[in-house]
C-alpha cells in the first residue's frame, strides 16, 4: 500500500541526492581552482555553499515535522533519523570545500611549489566515495555501503603519501613551508570528506539491516 | 532467569473448525507489560481470552497446546472461578455496575464473603490509589459510578479488578473509546501496576503498545509472527511483516 508518507519520504530523499550532488560538486570545483590555478572556481564554491545551508535547514524542519506528525516505527523511523545524521554529514563536507577553496585563494596568490597529482587525484577518488555512499542510500545497497567503508583506509593512505612528499619539499626548501602545510590541511579536509562518506555508508547500513556498524560495533556484540 | 508468570506452549485454538490461533510458543516474565498488536482477526483477543478461560463458553471451540500459570496448567488444574480471581480483564467498553463508585470496588471481596466495613473502605481507598481514581472520587464515593466520565470509568473498573487481589490482568483495547487525557491515565495506571501485577494489553493503537510495553508480541492470521523487548521490535523488527505493520503499510 502506497501511504502519503511514502510520498513525503520521496520528496525527502530527492532533496537529499540534490544536496549530496553539489557538496561533492563543490569538492571537485575547490580542488580544481587549486591545481588548475583558477580562481573563478572559488566563487562557485562559496556560492554553491549558500544553497547547501539553505538544504540543511529545509532537510532538518522536514524530518522534525515528520517525526512530530507520522511518529515513525521500525523502517521509517531508521529511515528518518539516518536522513538527519545524512544531512549533517553533506553539510560537513560543504565546509570542508569550502575551507580548500579559503585555502585555494591564499595559495594562487602564491607561485606554486609544485604541480598539483596526488590531491587531484584524492578529490577524485572522495567524490566518488560520496557519489558511491549517496547511491548506496537511494539503491537501498548495503552491501555497496560497505564497500564505501572499506575504501577508507586508501584514503588514508593517500594522505600519508601526500603529507611525506610535501615534508621533503619542506626539507629542501624552508621557503616553502606555509604553502606546504597548507598544501598538507587541503588533503586533511579531503581525508574528512571520507570520513563524511564512511559515515553516510554506515547509515545505509543502519536502514537497511537495522544494524550498527560503526566504531566495529559487530565486534563487541 | 525469572521463571515465567505465565507459559504459553503449542497454543492453537479453533472456533467451529476454523483455526483462530496455531502453535503459538510464548513466555511472559512477572511485573511486566506485555503488549499484543496485530490487524483484526490476528488472534490477539483470542490469545487474551485464553489466559483465563473466557472462551469456554463457546461451545464449538477446541484447544490444544497447553497455558501455564505459575507452571499450573490453567486448563487441567485451575478451577476458572479461582484462575479468573488471579487474572483479571478489563474491556474495550467500560463496565462500571448499576450502583455506587464504592459499591463498585467491593463487589468482588463482598462476593467473597468480606462484610468488615473498614477491611472493606481500606480496599476502596486502595485501589482506587492504584488504579489513579482516588483524588477524583474521594469526595463522592457514594454517588453512582455511571454519572462518571467515560476514563473514569474504565479506571473504576481497573480498581474493581484490583480488589480481588489479582496476580494478572488482562487488558482488552482497554483504552479505545478514551480521550488522550484519560488514554494518559490509564496507561500511566498500567506502568505502576506492573510493579505488583503482571500485565497483558492488547491493543489495535501501536503508539501505546510502544508506549507502555516492555514486551511486544504480533500476532498475523493466528500466527504469533514475532515477540522481543518493544524498543527492539519497534526500531529494527526481524520480520518484515512486523515493519510493514507497525509502519501502516499494510493492506
Amino acid at each position: 500500500m502506497e501511504r502519503q508518507f511514502d510520498e513525503e519520504l520521496k520528496h525527502l530523499k530527492q532533496m537529499l541526492l540534490r544536496m549530496a550532488d553539489t557538496a561533492q560538486e563543490m569538492t571537485g570545483l575547490a580542488v580544481r581552482a587549486l591545481a588548475e590555478r583558477k580562481e573563478d572556481l572559488i566563487g562557485q564554491v562559496f556560492k554553491l555553499e549558500e544553497s547547501v545551508n539553505k538544504m540543511e535547514i529545509e532537510i532538518e524542519n522536514d524530518v522534525l515535522r515528520l517525526l512530530a506528525l507520522r511518529q515513525p516505527a521500525a523502517s521509517d523511523l531508521r529511515l528518518l533519523t539516518a536522513i538527519l545524521k545524512i544531512n549533517n554529514d553533506l553539510e560537513r563536507v560543504a565546509d570542508q570545500a569550502c575551507n580548500i577553496a579559503e585555502t585555494a585563494e591564499y595559495l594562487l596568490k602564491e607561485p606554486p611549489i609544485k604541480p598539483l597529482i596526488d590531491i587531484p587525484s584524492m578529490a577524485e577518488f572522495v567524490q566518488k566515495m560520496i557519489r558511491r555512499s549517496i547511491e548506496a542510500f537511494v539503491n537501498h545497497d548495503p552491501v555497496l555501503a560497505q564497500k564505501v567503508c572499506e575504501e577508507d583506509d586508501k584514503v588514508d593512505q593517500l594522505n600519508e603519501k601526500i603529507f611525506r612528499v610535501l615534508l621533503t619539499y619542506m626539507m629542501e626548501d624552508p621557503k616553502s613551508i606555509t604553502r606546504a602545510v597548507d598544501l598538507i590541511l587541503v588533503a586533511r579536509n579531503l581525508e574528512r570528506i571520507a570520513d563524511h562518506a564512511t559515515n553516510i555508508s554506515e547509515d545505509v547500513v543502519f536502514i537497511e539491516e537495522g544494524k550498527n556498524i560503526k566504531h566495529h560495533a559487530q565486534e563487541t556484540k | 532467569m525469572v521463571s515465567p508468570k505465565l507459559s504459553v506452549k503449542n497454543l492453537s485454538v479453533s472456533f467451529d473448525g476454523k483455526p483462530s490461533l496455531g502453535g503459538v510458543h510464548l513466555d511472559i516474565a512477572p511485573h511486566i507489560i506485555l503488549s499484543v498488536i496485530g490487524p483484526a482477526n490476528s488472534g490477539k483477543t483470542t490469545f487474551l481470552r485464553t489466559l483465563n478461560r473466557l472462551n469456554d463458553e463457546e461451545s464449538a471451540m477446541k484447544i490444544t497446546g497447553s497455558v501455564l500459570l505459575d507452571n499450573k496448567d490453567v486448563y487441567r488444574e485451575y478451577d476458572p472461578v479461582i484462575l479468573r480471581r488471579k487474572v483479571g480483564i478489563i474491556f474495550a467498553l467500560p463496565t462500571p455496575l448499576p450502583m455506587t463508585i464504592f459499591e463498585n470496588v467491593i463487589y468482588g471481596p463482598r462476593r467473597q464473603g468480606i462484610q468488615d466495613r473498614n477491611k472493606l473502605s481500606a480496599t476502596v481507598e486502595r485501589c482506587l490509589k492504584e488504579a489513579y481514581l482516588w483524588d477524583e472520587v474521594k469526595d463522592r464515593l457514594h454517588s453512582p459510578a455511571m454519572k462518571l466520565s467515560g476514563g473514569q470509568q474504565q479506571r473504576l473498573c481497573i480498581a474493581r479488578t484490583l480488589a480481588v487481589e489479582p496476580e494478572v490482568i488482562l487488558f482488552d483495547e482497554p483504552c479505545s473509546g478514551l480521550d488522550p487525557i484519560s488514554t494518559a491515565k490509564v496507561e500511566e495506571a498500567m506502568s505502576k501496576l506492573k510493579k505488583h501485577y503482571t500485565i497483558v494489553l492488547v491493543t489495535n493503537n501501536t503508539k501505546q503498545a510502544a508506549r507502555v510495553g516492555d514486551q511486544t508480541a504480533f500476532f498475523l492470521m493466528g500466527e504469533l509472527v514475532e515477540v522481543g523487548d518493544t524498543g527492539s521490535i519497534f526500531t529494527a523488527p526481524r520480520d518484515r511483516r512486523t515493519d510493514d505493520y507497525i509502519s501502516g503499510r499494510f493492506g
